[in-house]
């Protein structure tokens, strides 16, 4: 039941997106979502289109993983559009009761509509060919300049993969709490919101402590193998730029070249 | 009267990249009253097949029978069924969550909705079963030792008063003694109250001297359903799925092998040294004789 939560869930397949390096495609990715918001016109949004259907036929992950992570924003999304639509002044279009659709407000709601869309599809598209453990990996060496300003690069790195990898031990771990309770009769869905909100107890409570314990054991495994932070500590597998990642750059390039000659020669 | 799975089969994250056929056409009985030992390599379907046995996961295919209903009919009654048969998972003392212990082991009979005079009869009974003293029942879990807790919580367990008790893995990560003892008392409750038993291990020591039948599983399918001895004649491939027979089959076969006429069928270490015993017993009488 748990089980089929999907956030940031790693698709295995082998396919270039998924051997390029972290950085790359964070990089790619912050340019793409940038892109969408930079270059407001149709014609510029065709060009996205292509750009992200070639990454996705690219990613060899079958499209319908990629929609799944919609679902969670469909109500969100549904409110953005809605309110765009009646709320925006401008020249009315069609009169329902006392809200009016305008002409700027349907542009505006079906611009909203496509950004979101593609924002969550262009970073499901990350997370579905990156491993949680690379991408921090990639963040990590991303931003070691910012060491120079003491920033902790290294720890908040180290403190994001764990909380990473320990999100599927917990989830399995609330599944495994969850069936133990029902087998002693526990009821986790009927109820109104208090009787809910009791029944979650037996899960919790357990749940809290095992948290705790495997924290707790984690911290002594790591001392235990001589971790002392990121001072000196080197990598088993390094992360260096390869041939594809320039080819990647490079594509980014165009493509945003592209976005940008789309907007300002087609210009609607 | 019976818990009966026909045809039964079950996959994991159907659909995506993770799939995992984790049972194929298994067809069990348990009948009434038998103490049954289910066994397997880790990840060949064990705990996943007895999560079927009270409805927990729910059959890809195939169909579970309690006392002869369909398990998975639309009104069948799910949580009456679970407290019927009662699952005691592995490590069971990581679900404690209660102030102190006799409250937690109250937590099943009060979701039967039981009124409280019964709930605490129970949970006093229960506690009583698995042999915890009543200096622990107002302790906290988490002061008591590894052992007790898992007392506990088996008494948790029976405090709904099972028809049928199925434990998992019920003396993992236990010290000899404190396996020997909860092993004991389980047969104990078997033998007097008559209560359904079926123990999941992947020791055939600890099997072997508790079951009347053993169910080894392997790679999601049954290999083998029958008494013990019959099943331990099997020992080569049981070790080719990475199970062995108790050692004392072992020192028969080996025995047997050297022309000594002893029981092939010792399961035990008791049993095997009667047999011995008794071999030698006749030796003797036939020299004087």
């Amino acid at each position: 039941m748990i089980r089929d939560i999907t956030i940031g869930q790693y698709y295995p397949a082998d396919s270039v997106i998924h051997r390029l390096d972290p950085r790359t495609k964070l990089v790619g990715t912050l340019a793409f979502i940038l892109s969408l918001f930079l270059f407001r016109s149709y014609a510029a949004y065709l060009v996205a289109t292509v750009f992200l259907a070639g990454v996705i036929r690219a990613s060899k992950v079958p499209f319908k993983f990629m929609v799944r992570g919609m679902k969670a924003i469909v109500f969100l999304l549904l409110i953005t559009v809605v309110f765009n639509m009646f709320l925006t002044p401008g020249e009315p279009l069609v009169r329902i009761w006392k809200l009016t659709v305008t002409r700027e407000g349907l542009e505006l709601a079906i611009f909203m509509a496509i950004r979101l869309t593609y924002l969550i599809i262009g970073s499901s598209v990350m997370t579905l060919t990156t491993t949680p453990n690379q991408l921090t990996d990639g963040m990590e060496k991303g931003l070691r300049p910012l060491n120079k300003l003491h920033v902790p690069v290294h720890e908040m790195a180290m403190i994001m993969s764990i909380a990473l990898r320990f999100i599927p031990i917990l989830l399995e771990e609330t599944d495994k709490i969850m069936k133990a309770q029902m087998a002693r009769g526990a009821d986790f869905e009927s109820g109104g919101v208090i009787k809910k909100a009791k029944s979650m107890v037996p899960l919790l409570v357990p749940l809290f402590i095992s948290a705790f314990r495997r924290a707790n054991d984690l911290a002594m495994a790591m001392e235990a193998r001589g971790y002392h932070g990121g001072e000196g500590r080197t990598k088993m597998k390094p992360l260096h730029y390869q041939k594809r990642d320039r080819a990647a750059y490079l594509t980014l390039v165009v493509y945003l070249l592209a976005m940008y000659g789309a907007k300002r020669i087609a210009g609607f | 009267m019976s818990i009966k799975l026909e045809h039964v089969n079950y996959i994991y994250s159907p659909g995506t990249a993770y799939e995992k056929q984790a049972l194929t056409d298994i067809c069990l009985e348990f009948p009434d009253g038998q103490f049954a030992g289910i066994i397997g390599h880790t990840g060949s379907g064990k705990s996943t097949l007895i999560q079927h046995l009270n409805g927990l996961v729910r059959a890809t295919s195939g169909t579970v029978y309690y006392n002869g209903e369909d398990i998975y009919r639309e009104d069948y009654p799910m949580k009456d069924l679970r407290s019927r048969v009662g699952l005691v998972f592995q490590y069971p003392e990581y679900q404690l969550f209660e102030v102190d212990v006799f409250s937690d082991v109250c937590f099943g009979p009060k979701n039967l909705g039981l009124p409280k005079e019964e709930v605490e009869k129970r949970a006093y009974h229960a506690l009583q079963q698995v042999g915890l003293k009543e200096k622990y029942f107002k302790k906290s879990p988490f002061e008591l030792s590894g052992g007790q807790k898992r007392r506990a919580a088996i008494a948790g367990i029976l405090a709904m008063q099972p028809e049928v008790l199925i434990l998992d893995e019920p003396t993992a990560g236990l010290d000899p003694k404190g396996r020997d003892d909860i092993l004991d008392q389980i047969q104990l409750l078997h033998r007097e109250q008559g209560i359904t038993v079926v123990l999941v291990s992947h020791s055939m020591e600890d099997i072997a001297r508790y079951v009347e039948r053993i169910v080894v599983m392997d790679k999601g399918r049954v290999r083998f359903n029958d008494r013990p001895e019959k099943v331990f004649e099997h020992y080569r491939e049981l070790e080719q799925i990475g199970l062995a027979a108790p050692q004392v089959t072992y020192v028969m076969q080996a025995l047997r092998e050297r022309g000594m006429d002893v029981d092939i069928h010792a399961a035990t270490v008791e049993g095997a040294a009667a047999s011995i015993r008794s071999y030698f017993g006749n030796f003797e009488k036939r020299r004087e004789g």
